[in-house]
């Protein structure tokens, strides 16, 4: 009996197990309730979209942008058009900036809802996720109102995006954003992020210093919970993100030390403030009537050359880089994600904790499956 | 001493007169009675329990709850034993069949076994035994075989790290809570559960819980410790579903599940009722129990019952607000805060009986 239990176990996570958020795999080195080595196994949601996109034109591989992360469609849209935009160098109208950066924010918000109340279920607290997910209700109305979709809203145009603003559309939004701001978020705090056992589970958990998350290449939350202030929105704005007012949260050891899942986790409910006061001023600033789409050709062909642009997910920095041979269809396109790194990193930090820790750890990063794989 | 075996028994002789043929029969009807009162108790309260934890919980969570099986959903855990009941029953291949069979039923048999001797009130016990409450501790922690077994015999490692995980919380667990009730087995100097309702009062002021503080403290640590018996969250370890997949009954379909949530739902009734009689008075409403009329007896279930659901609702309440904790800050928890706590409420009530003539903390106040 004891050298069966010195000896090495290992167990299979995945790609069905309940916290493994969506169809990942992991395999686990384990003594007893120790880890030694959690190795990720990725590929399983890999679709080929990248190739998909070279025998497309280049409108018809909207849609399918949706599907690189279901949780942030609106957010993958949104950087596959801009990489588009500044290749073929269109102008987009004021009008749909605003739209594309409110929808943009929001689709933030409902995707940093999901995030935090699967961390929680996955922590064994099963109503917090449940009053998240009530609140993403009313984002999906919302953009079920604006796009007639509620999740993979393909709403973002080449040029535009796909319709005006429906009557009443920010008066909902802007009750919408004061609720979160100054209701749920407290309400959704005292339930849960300040529970101290949730505390006591999340500190001093994966720790990742700001170096080795560089070095990593982790991106978004993930990588401005171990300190290091970097947004694509601040730091090499896009569209019309530098005409706001906003702050970037940093993880600072809230509880615990720097970089560890509790801070990971604040970031992402600091976020969701920071987003709606995003919202707030695009509402004040947003122009009440204008087009919202510029027109583009039937067939559409950008000139030949190549760009690289990157945009803030809200599972970090996603990247379009776009060559184009001057015909109808892209002649290649990479799309870099934030999850694929954090996934890497899941296997990293999650040396020498126990099975119940790589489970925060997972949670913590928040990955989205078909992010990693594309 | 008051047993329903005992009851019967006479009551058949009485009416069918002594006879050495008859003799086996009445000694059957005696032992299977009580055995069939108890298992459908076990089965009716847990099925209640599983609606009121479902409405409980979809009210927390703003969501409807089960209402499609008659007058508010009532009927839905007798559709959902229907429901398992029909489901296919799979034993893996490579699982040891014969563990994997009666480890479900050694765990019913544990609450099962323990519902004999809760005093529902008035004369309604199955049996009063003179070890009431040693008993309940003994049979209690048999629960942790059965879910070793089912760990074991399934063959698949989440189940067996479940098994393990339960026998470790469980055993450790056992000790607070078994000192706490001890503290109030030194007020009243005896096992039977009765005598322990018998000797508490109707007031709050006549309750075990405020005899004095430190029987005040035993009452929270017993209501802790009880949780952690029961595997409900923040300390449902042994299934761990983000963690362990489903824990030791991960590979149990159809209505061997359906037994052991069974026994999780009776368990939790009870250790409710366990709490209610030892701190809370029981069915006590300061008359006798066997001697007055059937009207009072049955206001005493009633006030026992008013004490056992809220306490159920407390538990439900826990586990849907709760994050769970970390195998190794329950341990800690338990070995270095409860234990040390538990044992020294049992001491320093014994200091405190031996200080004041055996007297609670109000009679000191009334003078």
């Amino acid at each position: 009996m004891t050298e069966f239990l010195s000896d090495e176990m290992v167990l299979n996570m995945g790609p069905h197990h309940p916290s493994t958020h969506g169809v990942l795999r992991f395999i686990l080195q384990t003594d007893g309730e120790m880890m030694r080595r959690a190795i990720p196994d990725v590929g399983f949601l890999h679709r080929g979209i990248e190739k998909i996109a070279e025998l497309l034109p280049y409108q018809a591989f909207m849609p399918y942008t949706d599907r690189i992360d279901y949780l942030a469609s609106i957010c993958c849209n949104f950087g596959y058009a801009l990489t588009v935009e500044r290749l073929a160098q269109i102008e987009v109208p004021e009008k749909a900036e605003y739209l594309r950066v409110i929808s943009a924010e929001l689709t933030r918000i409902g995707s940093h809802f999901v995030g935090l109340g699967a961390l929680l279920l996955d922590l064994g607290a099963v109503t917090p996720f449940v009053h998240a997910l009530r609140e993403r209700e009313v984002y999906n109305d919302l953009m079920e109102s604006l796009c007639g979709a509620r999740l993979t809203h393909n709403y973002v145009r080449i040029g535009g995006v796909s319709y005006d603003e429906p009557p009443g559309f920010r008066e909902k939004t802007r009750r919408f954003i004061d609720h979160i701001e100054y209701e749920f978020l407290d309400e959704f705090n005292e339930l849960a992020s300040f529970n101290t056992i949730f505390i006591n589970r999340m500190k001093n958990v994966g720790v990742i210093t700001a170096e080795d998350a560089i070095e990593h290449s982790l991106v978004g939350p993930n990588l401005r919970g171990s300190g290091v202030k970097h947004d694509i929105r601040k730091n090499d704005p896009y569209s019309i993100y530098n005409r706001f007012n906003f702050d970037i949260p940093v993880g600072h050891g809230k509880f615990g030390t720097m970089g560890d899942c509790y801070d990971r986790y604040w970031v992402r409910v600091e976020e969701v403030m920071e987003s709606c006061r995003i919202i707030r001023q695009a509402l004040e600033l947003m122009p009440e009537t204008g087009p919202v789409r510029t027109k583009l050709p039937r067939v559409f062909k950008p000139p030949k050359g190549e760009i690289y642009v990157r945009t803030e997910c809200p599972r970090g920095e996603m990247g379009f880089y776009l060559i184009s041979d001057g015909g109808k269809n892209p002649y290649r396109l990479k799309i870099r994600t934030g999850s694929f790194s954090a996934a890497a990193m899941i296997g990293e930090v999650s040396q020498g904790v126990m099975v119940a820790d790589l489970v925060t750890i997972i949670g913590s990063f928040d990955v989205v499956a078909p992010e990693i794989d594309r | 001493m008051h047993n329903l075996a005992e009851i019967i028994y006479q009551f058949l002789a009485g009416r069918f007169g002594q006879s050495a043929l008859l003799e086996p029969v009445f000694t059957l009807a005696a032992y299977l009675i009580p055995c069939i009162v108890a298992l459908s108790l076990v089965s009716v309260i847990s099925g209640l329990l599983t609606y009121f934890e479902r409405k409980v919980s979809a009210d927390i969570q703003n969501r409807i709850g089960p209402n499609r099986v008659g007058p508010y959903g009532i009927f839905q855990f007798i559709a959902d034993g229907v429901k398992l009941l029909m489901k296919e029953d799979i034993i893996p291949d490579a699982a040891d069949r014969f563990l994997f069979r009666i480890a479900p039923y050694i765990v019913l048999s544990s609450t099962f076994l323990a519902v004999i001797v809760v005093p529902f009130g008035g004369p309604f016990i199955i049996a009063d035994l003179d070890i009431g409450l040693i008993f309940i501790v003994v049979v209690s922690s048999l629960v942790v075989v059965g879910f070793l077994m089912s760990g074991w015999a399934s063959n698949n490692k989440w189940a067996l790290l479940g098994g393990i995980r339960s026998a470790a919380q469980m055993i450790s667990y056992e000790i607070p809570a078994a000192l706490s009730l001890l503290t109030v087995i030194l007020i009243t100097g005896t096992f039977s559960m009765q005598q322990i309702v018998m000797k508490q009062g109707p007031w709050p002021w006549d309750w075990f819980i405020f005899h004095n503080p430190f029987t005040f403290v035993a009452f929270f640590l017993f209501m802790i410790s009880g949780l952690a018996e029961i595997n409900r969250l923040p300390f449902d370890f042994p299934e761990a579903e983000s963690e362990l997949v489903s824990g030791y009954n991960t590979e149990y379909s159809g209505m061997r599940f359906g037994i052991f949530f069974l026994a999780e739902f009776a368990n939790i009734f009870v250790s409710a009722s366990i709490t209610a009689t030892v701190f809370l008075g029981g069915g006590n409403i300061g008359l006798d129990p066997y001697t007055s009329g059937i009207a009072p007896q049955l206001f005493m279930v009633l006030v026992f019952f008013a004490k056992v659901v809220p306490l159920c609702f407390v538990t439900i309440w826990v586990r849907w607000s709760l994050p769970r904790l970390r195998l190794d800050q329950m341990m800690s928890m338990c070995w270095k805060y409860f234990i040390p706590l538990s044992f020294s409420c049992l001491v320093l009530t014994a200091l405190w009986l031996l200080a004041f003539n055996g007297n609670g903390v109000f009679w000191r106040i009334s003078g």
